[in-house]
């Protein structure tokens, strides 16, 4: 009786699960149930159930409601695709003037909007193209075909590669120093001798176009957020639901609204990347010490000089990470839209990807990662960049970066038009090296693969089999044993031990969406690989972290490596591991745990970090051992945070397990690579997506909670 | 008294919804109590004063007494609630947006507790941002700016960046900022409070030093008595929003006017804050002794002097003309003596 008095909150958790795993035993698997394969739904099956709804077909298996809900919002993607449809086709019609016919056309003021982005979006990334590869299509733009035709010497030339090259050099010279110099430097070559160079310029104007407007929009709106509480409450939902929502799902309804290519590339994109950025600018905006804000209204700065100058460079660091999110996700969705047609590295990765072709993969994988490090150290350097007012310099001084890069310029033409001579009739290797001509290492790769493969096979096939048949499978079938009811149970009741009535009822609707879409047992098993996932991935993050904090420089180090990790796009995770493991469900859960094992890590030391000097001096004054303090002052104190780095970890490991139905499982991303394809597959990529950002959100909103109660309760901020 | 600078006249700062309305209501009798009852806050209370010309009013006061409120209703940080305020004879709260920011280009500086500096900007160019938001050019801003920087005593640190600055250096880099325009009114809310002792009076009396120079109109809000004998020409002392005594230090000393005045007063040594003059009888100047003192010393500077005398001790003005004198007792009286009934 008395540990119930004190510890009443672990007897509540008690019963919360004895009545889960009594609900689990009571309720059993009914003899029709299996694991419904892909591919099944297009089968005609007279043991289906079917509704209608809205006039819309539904078939189901249906069972004991106890056991699995029926699909009642099996509806869902079938209404939003009709609709999306009704939107993009018929929804009011208008007349628009068309230039080529030069007479009004009838057309949904949809289908023309959509057309119209489309059209600024494929001008910018095709003028940005022709700068850097060479081409002709933009100068059109500002002519016609007929003048065009007439001078055929106008069509622009690209740069030369070393031009591009000596040019990001110097950029990154003056921005930051010699190091970033020399990374560009080295960078820029790599792609080149590597033949690397024109997807890597088609990704790159692809980024230059996407992560400029992803910035600008972003802090417009979190601007706008941050000024008006309307605005902000209006977006929060967008802006939750965004987070968590895996970025394959939002390819499907944009490839219906803006059909294949780059353009739909860019304008998926800015969807996924301006949330972050708006978070951020927002929680950077109210980090401003009021008097800062004061001090720029008594210099009498108006309201547009007070946000340049003063608010928005005082909120830099969170705007600098909320470009820095920009950044990886373009990077990230720079790979992920080949699958809608996007040129680049992407697309090359893909195909090696596809192609088994470790080698290859890994090369345009570094490329990608290397320029992401690249403009993300760029930006950073140039965020930091001070003006120096009172070097006495001489015009030399002053001007010796734009003098560098014309005499580069110069030479790297000079050194093109040499090359003309040097490889006639031959490809010129001083202006471009193409793409399959320059060195590669795909076969050394390749073979070390293999070599790998034969030397280690039996190590490593024992270890697979291992994990799948006595870790993972049988895993798979507990998450599958669990009925719904049992679950909807488990859930609710967590709300409301952790959150009260309010929580309860948010994570009781976000469970039964996912209960009554049709995918209730994929979710579980997404849920089973994510778990998975977080648990080692936590396991490992904290222990990483824990010790990494033991001592500053390694400390620093172990962030600095957490960073350089986090620009990889996520795809790129893929690679090695299929290098080891092949096609398995091991190969996913690996990148898994990789992946998400950077949030673990990041937050544990960050919050063990957070734990004030004052408090550890207090602590070894009272002669704690090192052990001791550890446990009783800085976990306790750092474990907020560290559940927030959960939170971060449980987003990874869903985004990772979604991407990895690439390599093929059989949870929600595999419907979603599925619906990719499909003519239809809107709704069904859109609610599949939603799914899985629900099963975010439902840890989010639990941890969240728990994380605020417990920082008011040892009133940290 | 010359020309008015700043002019308040029954000026209310009410935080809450409702609360003109309430106000409107209440005719200018507002109890903090009701008010509180139905969600309102008073921040200030019905206050009217005046500041001349290069005078010194500090605004003294306990954290949460609505001197921080008051000051930023004077530079309209925030609007009040009721009341009028005039600067040079301008209707503060009638200017629109344009003329607020002129006003304040021009004619205000600002000092602030926490220094509130721009952490992306170095020494230099928190001292030329007010200058380059005004619109003069690069050049001149920070040539002006490099003059602040000399002014202030930050020479050699000028691109130094704020967090690489100690507490008084900070602040001095926004005691320059706040000078950089030239104002006439000089505003400076607890500049000092966040420094340590040591500091703290290094930059009083360099602060001292400043305005002797410069005289600008200045209002100072502080939490420190002391702080507030020492710079003041005249101190308001605010309780709940209330203004409870307005008068110069030697007066408020001399003659609390409310029991809570008093309290502040009780530990103050007089010696150093209260002048001859403040203590001279300048009825009599007959049968004086051979020591003559000036009316502007400080007590504790001549009190040695005065105590060996017997007789009379003359007190002259600047011009050595005798405007009274003063009893060798009456500085014991002074010093020790009638704390409970003033002079």
């Amino acid at each position: 009786m008395e540990y119930l008095k004190k510890y009443p909150k672990l007897f509540q958790w008690l019963f919360l699960l004895i009545v889960f795993f009594a609900l689990c035993f009571a309720i059993d698997v009914p003899e029709t149930y299996k694991f419904i394969r892909g591919q099944a739904e297009f089968v005609k099956d007279p043991n289906q159930s079917v509704y209608f709804f809205l006039g819309k077909e539904v078939r189901y298996y249906a069972f004991d409601v106890f056991w699995r809900l029926p699909p009642l919002l099996g509806w869902l993607p079938i209404w939003i695709n009709d609709s999306l449809f009704f939107l993009m086709n018929e929804w009011m019609p208008m007349e628009f003037w068309n230039e080529d016919t030069q007479e009004f056309k009838t057309r949904p003021l949809l289908l023309q909007i959509s057309r119209n982005l489309t059209a600024f979006m494929t001008f910018l990334i095709e003028l940005i193209r022709e700068i850097l590869l060479g081409g002709l299509e933009t100068i059109v733009a500002f002519t016609s075909w007929d003048f065009i035709d007439a001078y055929p010497w106008l069509e622009l030339p690209g740069l030369p590669w070393t031009i591009v090259a000596a040019g990001a050099a110097i950029l990154s010279y003056k921005l930051s120093g010699k190091g970033l110099a020399l990374f560009a430097g080295l960078t820029m070559i790599y792609i080149s001798i590597f033949g690397q160079w024109k997807p890597s310029m088609q990704t790159l104007s692809f980024i230059l176009v996407a992560a400029p407007l992803s910035f600008i929009f972003g802090l417009g709106l979190g601007i706008a957020a941050y000024k008006s509480k309307r605005v902000e409450k209006a977006l929060y939902p967008i802006l939750l639901v965004m987070q968590t929502m895996p970025q394959y799902a939002v390819l499907v309804p944009a490839l219906v609204l803006f059909g294949v290519g780059d353009h739909a590339a860019v304008i998926i994109t800015m969807v996924v990347a301006v949330p972050p950025m708006i978070l951020l600018t927002i929680l950077g905006l109210r980090a401003i010490p009021p008097e800062v804000i004061e001090a720029g209204r008594m210099s009498g700065c108006t309201n547009w000089q007070l946000m340049l100058k003063v608010l928005i460079p005082t909120a830099r660091r969170d705007i600098l990470i909320g470009v820095n999110q920009v950044i990886m996700v373009c990077f990230s969705m720079a790979v992920i839209s080949a699958f809608i047609g996007a040129k680049g590295l992407g697309f090359n990765l893909l195909l090696a990807l596809n192609q088994l072709n470790i080698g290859l993969a890994l090369e345009a994988g570094l490329c990608i990662s290397l320029i992401a490090i690249l403009l993300d150290k760029m930006s950073l350097a140039w965020a930091n960049k001070q003006t120096d007012y009172f070097g006495n310099l001489t015009f030399f001084q002053r001007n010796k970066n734009v003098i560098f890069f014309a005499a580069s310029f110069v030479i790297g033409i000079i050194l093109a038009y040499v090359g003309t001579f040097i490889f006639k009739g031959n490809f010129n290797y001083l202006f471009e090296i193409p793409h399959n001509k320059g060195i590669s290492t795909a076969d050394f790769w390749n073979k070390g693969v293999d070599w790998i493969f034969d030397t280690f096979f039996v190590y490593i096939k024992a270890f697979n089999t291992w994990l799948i048949q006595d870790v993972l499978q049988p895993m798979r079938a507990l998450y599958l044993r669990m009925p719904a009811v049992a679950t909807l149970v488990l859930a609710v009741g967590a709300g409301y031990l952790i959150g009260g009535i309010r929580s309860a009822l948010v994570v009781a609707a976000l469970t039964l969406f996912i209960a009554l879409s049709p995918w209730w047992d994929r979710a579980l098993v997404t849920l089973y690989m994510a778990t998975f996932g977080v648990i080692i991935s936590c396991l490992i993050g904290f222990t990483v972290g824990t010790l990494c904090f033991q001592n500053k420089k390694s400390a620093a180090f172990m962030l600095g490596v957490c960073d350089i990790f986090q620009t990889f796009p996520s795809f790129v995770y893929l690679i090695p591991v299929m290098m080891l493991f092949g096609i398995t469900d091991t190969s996913v859960l690996i990148a898994v745990i990789v992946y998400a094992t950077i949030p673990a890590t990041r937050y544990t030391i960050e919050g063990l970090r957070s734990v004030p000097v004052g408090l550890h001096e207090a602590a070894t004054m009272s002669g704690v051992n090192k052990f001791q303090r550890l446990t009783k002052i800085e976990f306790p104190l750092a474990f907020p945070h560290m559940m927030l780095g959960l939170n971060q970890t449980i987003v990874f490991a869903l985004f990772m397990v979604i991407i990895g139905a690439f390599i093929g499982t059989e949870d929600l991303g595999q419907y979603i690579l599925k619906a990719l394809s499909d003519k239809n597959g809107a709704g069904i990529g859109l609610t599949l997506g939603i799914c899985v950002a629900f099963i975010g959100l439902i840890f989010d909103n639990l941890i969240r909670t728990w994380v605020g109660k417990r920082k008011k309760h040892l009133g940290i901020n | 008294m010359s020309e008015t600078v700043i002019k308040c006249e029954s000026v209310y700062k009410i935080f809450g919804q409702n609360a003109k309305k309430m106000l409107e209501e209440s005719n200018g009798n507002v109890d903090a109590k009701t008010f509180q009852e139905k969600g309102c806050i008073v921040g200030v209370n019905n206050a009217s004063f005046e500041v001349a010309k290069g005078e010194m009013l500090v605004v003294m006061g306990l954290s949460g007494s609505g001197k921080s409120t008051l000051l930023r209703c004077i530079s309209r940080l925030t609007d009040a609630t009721g009341g009028k305020i005039f600067i040079e004879g301008q209707d503060l709260l009638e200017l629109n947006n344009k003329e607020l920011i002129e006003l304040r280009r021009n004619k205000m500086g600002m000092v602030f507790q926490s220094f509130a500096l721009l952490p992306h900007k170095t020494v230099v160019e928190n001292i030329a941002f007010p200058l380059q938001i005004k619109g003069t050019n690069t050049e001149e801003s920070i040539g002006r700016a490099m003059e602040m920087v000399k002014l202030v005593g930050l020479d050699g640190r000028e691109n130094y960046f704020p967090r690489e600055l100690s507490g008084g250096q900070q602040q001095r880099v926004g005691i320059a900022r706040s000078l950089a325009v030239e104002p006439d009114i000089w505003f400076l809310d607890e500049p000092f409070s966040a420094l340590d002792p040591l500091i703290r009076k290094e930059m009083q009396d360099e602060f001292l030093r400043l305005q002797e120079k410069l005289q600008k109109t200045i209002m100072f809000i502080t939490h420190d008595f002391d702080e507030a004998l020492k710079l003041a020409d005249r101190i308001a002392i605010m309780k709940d929003g209330i203004i409870e005594q307005l008068d110069t230090p030697a007066n408020i000393v001399l003659n609390p006017a409310t029991e809570y005045v008093r309290k502040f007063t009780e530990e103050v040594p007089r010696e150093k804050v209260l002048i001859i003059e403040d203590v001279m009888d300048a009825s009599s100047k007959d049968n004086l002794g051979d020591l003559k003192v000036s009316k502007d010393e400080i007590i504790e500077n001549v009190a040695e002097k005065i105590l060996t005398q017997e007789k009379l001790v003359g007190v002259v003005d600047s011009n050595n003309n005798i405007v009274g004198s003063i009893k060798p007792s009456k500085i014991i009286d002074t010093v020790f003596g009638g704390r409970k009934n003033g002079s």
